[in-house]
């Protein structure tokens, strides 16, 4: 957490407060999905609904190999998971840097979708 | 064309005609196997099937191995014992001849697969295109799957994984085993193995007739592994 100079002024109190629930600040995706809308639903829709779309799209691609990419996790990973200067990706175990992570930790919510896929794009 | 008739719905037509274009007499022009579009579910229009001939199998060569190895990221920092076998080469000696034979050994996706018989969460499962799959969001890791398998086609991950490859998530606790490279056949493509291989291995569909592999299987004579056991399995082997 980043205590600006000018919040310090505000007492220990404050900050303690401050440290206990740190905003999700997740980084900004690659790409906008189109020239009307950034992502792939409406932001308000894909705060609430994403886990929905995913867990829907996962079904239909496993069991009947539909390859939309709309909803799928890998174009998720691929627009939202991005490389600080030295071409690295943040880790998606430690950390609030990850997409998924800035707001799950804040949420106290687990995701358990990367202990099987990949957290990150693949390098070409 | 009729003067209600738009450009647009003359050429729809034309086009639905020409598909159908009789080649020879007598004979209808097959569909032309190619990908299916993305947003399609897959039908049983379509068996996917592998023919591998064992004459041609090297003994030593291990390039459908390790083309797997590389497009599904096994054995990334894995020890031996408990490295994954998605596809294995076999070795095979009649006692009375002393002929050797080598082969790759791969999942069947069998008509009747009896991983599907004794999952208990539904996770071990059959697709439509008969291609037989895990899927790792209901599998509980009991492996009952890996028992009733009669050709040991099927693995365990045991350790945490890291750098999973997109197409292919792994993860511990979960069965395993061959996809047919699910994710290519998908887009149109053929298995990494039969890829890499080249020369003994042909993959297509079995239940069209104009299909590489079926006339194949049409010529020649192959054999169905454990075939007493009525599995009618996809994969089929020549010259053993």
């Amino acid at each position: 957490m980043n205590l600006r100079i000018s919040q310090i002024g505000f007492g220990l109190l404050l900050s303690v407060a401050v440290n206990a629930v740190e905003t999700p600040n997740p980084p900004k995706a690659n790409k906008q999905f189109s020239t009307e809308q950034s992502c792939v639903e409406p932001i308000e829709i894909m705060r609430r609904y994403h886990g929905h779309f995913l867990k829907h799209h996962r079904n239909d691609t496993m069991h009947s190999g539909v390859r939309t990419t709309q909803h799928s996790l890998i174009e998720c990973i691929n627009c939202h998971v991005t490389a600080d200067d030295d071409g690295n990706y943040p880790n998606v175990n430690e950390g609030s840097e990850h997409f998924c992570r800035s707001c799950h930790n804040y949420a106290a919510v687990t995701i358990d979708c990367f202990q099987c896929h990949a957290s990150k794009p693949e390098k070409k | 064309m009729s003067p209600t008739q738009n450009r647009r719905d003359f050429l729809k037509k034309t086009a639905t005609v020409a598909g159908l274009t009789t080649v020879a007499p007598g004979m209808l022009f097959y569909s032309v196997s190619q990908a299916k579009p993305d947003g399609e579910a897959v039908t049983s229009k379509v068996r996917w099937g592998m023919l591998i001939d064992t004459t041609k199998c090297a003994d030593g060569c291990n390039d459908c191995v390790n083309a797997c190895t590389k497009e599904h990221g096994l054995n990334d920092n894995v020890r031996a014992e408990i490295a994954p076998q998605w596809i294995r080469k076999v070795g095979l000696r009649d006692k009375q001849t002393g002929k050797e034979t080598t082969l790759p050994m791969l999942c069947q996706h069998c008509e009747h697969p009896p991983c599907v018989d004794v999952c208990p969460t539904g996770a071990s499962f059959k697709r439509a295109d008969g291609i037989v799959l895990v899927d790792k969001h209901t599998c509980i890791g009991c492996r009952y799957c890996m028992m009733a398998c009669p050709y040991k086609a099927r693995s365990f991950v045991h350790e945490n994984l890291e750098n999973q490859k997109p197409h292919s998530p792994r993860g511990k606790g979960t069965v395993e085993s061959c996809t047919f490279c699910v994710h290519k056949v998908d887009k149109g493509e053929k298995p990494a193995c039969v890829e890499a291989c080249g020369k003994a291995m042909i993959f297509g569909d079995i239940k069209d007739p104009e299909s590489e592999i079926s006339k194949k299987l049409a010529e020649v004579s192959s054999t169905a592994l454990r075939a007493d056991m009525k599995l009618n399995p996809g994969v089929r082997y020549q010259g053993i």
